[in-house]
């Protein structure tokens, strides 16, 4: 089943919280000057960037939900549960980054569905196994990271692309380590966003 | 000069590649489908909306007609109906296709883009 490669995971860095230079732009937000923040945008179309960033955020929103779904399921054992909490975290770090970077665009995050909504869309009645749900969460990973390695281009500003790109490699982690639980092989080079 | 001349080459190459249009190819919906579920799937599905509306049935439906699901008002009050020609502009560029949509994602290739709109035309994608 792979539960101790699924449990050795090692407690990875914070990208996005730790050693993050602020940009002017952020430095505005907590100096409480959201409009200043916007405008220092490094320009391109702000109002497009957060639609994006928005759809960012329903993944994660999503994500976040899946493994909530997917601890209540009681088809994890003790090891992997532990691991799927630390992913939901890191999921959560994510949102409340884009969150903040919506704000501070001007922008209104979208907002969360409810747990059974998000139950009813990922169709998780299916899951029987822990197999199962490893697999199931090792799809939304993968799906995750060609979601923003596709979202990518979209961005006017750079910054949110290179966001954009911070995010998939997280995804990329969660899709590495579950991916070794299951026992399968690691996908080719270049085989995402391809 | 020589060097010149080749880069024109290049140039002109790259020009024609990112005009090409994945209708005047002939897409294979089993390559499209596998590509649909590893790309497209993070967002949608066949039959449930999630990030983006369910697509069973989408060629040759009007625009934003999945009940559930929250358009755009961009898209809602678009006229298109999604065939090989309307689903290859907007996966070649949604945005530049109906503004103020709120799909970021494109597919760039056009042989890609020929292959993921035969996997929807396919029966498999159909009703």
């Amino acid at each position: 089943m792979g539960t101790q490669r699924f449990a050795h995971v090692t407690t990875r860095r914070g990208v996005l919280q730790g050693a993050a230079v602020l940009s002017a732009g952020a430095v505005a937000l907590l100096a409480g000057q959201p409009a200043t923040a916007a405008k220092m945008s490094k320009g391109g179309n702000s109002a497009r960037d957060v639609s994006t960033l928005n759809t960012a955020l329903a993944l994660e929103h999503e994500g976040i939900n899946a493994y909530t779904l997917g601890a209540q399921s009681n088809l994890l054992d003790k090891q992997v549960l532990t691991v799927a909490v630390k992913f939901q975290d890191d999921h959560k770090a994510h949102r409340d980054k884009l969150i903040q970077v919506i704000r501070m665009l001007g922008g209104t995050p979208v907002k969360e569905k409810s747990l059974a909504e998000y139950a009813k869309e990922l169709d998780v009645a299916r899951l029987k196994t822990q197999a199962d749900v490893l697999d199931f969460a090792a799809g939304l990973e993968k799906g995750a990271v060609n979601a923003y390695l596709g979202i990518i281009p979209a961005f006017s500003d750079g910054q949110w692309a290179k966001l954009a790109g911070q995010l998939a490699t997280d995804e990329r982690e969660h899709f590495t380590v579950l991916t070794q639980a299951l026992g399968r092989a690691l996908p080719a080079p270049l085989g995402f966003g391809a | 000069m020589r060097g010149a001349k080749t880069l024109t080459a290049l140039a002109v190459h790259s020009l024609l590649s990112a005009t090409a249009h994945a209708t005047d190819l002939h897409g294979d919906p089993l390559h499209g489908k596998a590509i649909y579920e590893s790309r497209c799937m993070a967002c949608h599905s066949l039959d449930r909306s999630r990030i983006g509306p369910a697509h069973r049935g989408v060629f040759g439906r009007h625009a934003a007609r999945v009940a559930d699901f929250d358009y755009s008002p961009a898209l809602r009050s678009s006229s298109v109906i999604w065939n090989a020609h309307t689903l290859d502009r907007w996966l070649t560029n949604p945005e530049a296709f109906i503004p103020g949509q709120k799909m970021g994602f494109s597919v760039p290739d056009p042989r890609d883009r020929a292959d993921v709109i035969a996997f929807l035309a396919s029966p498999e994608a159909a009703n």
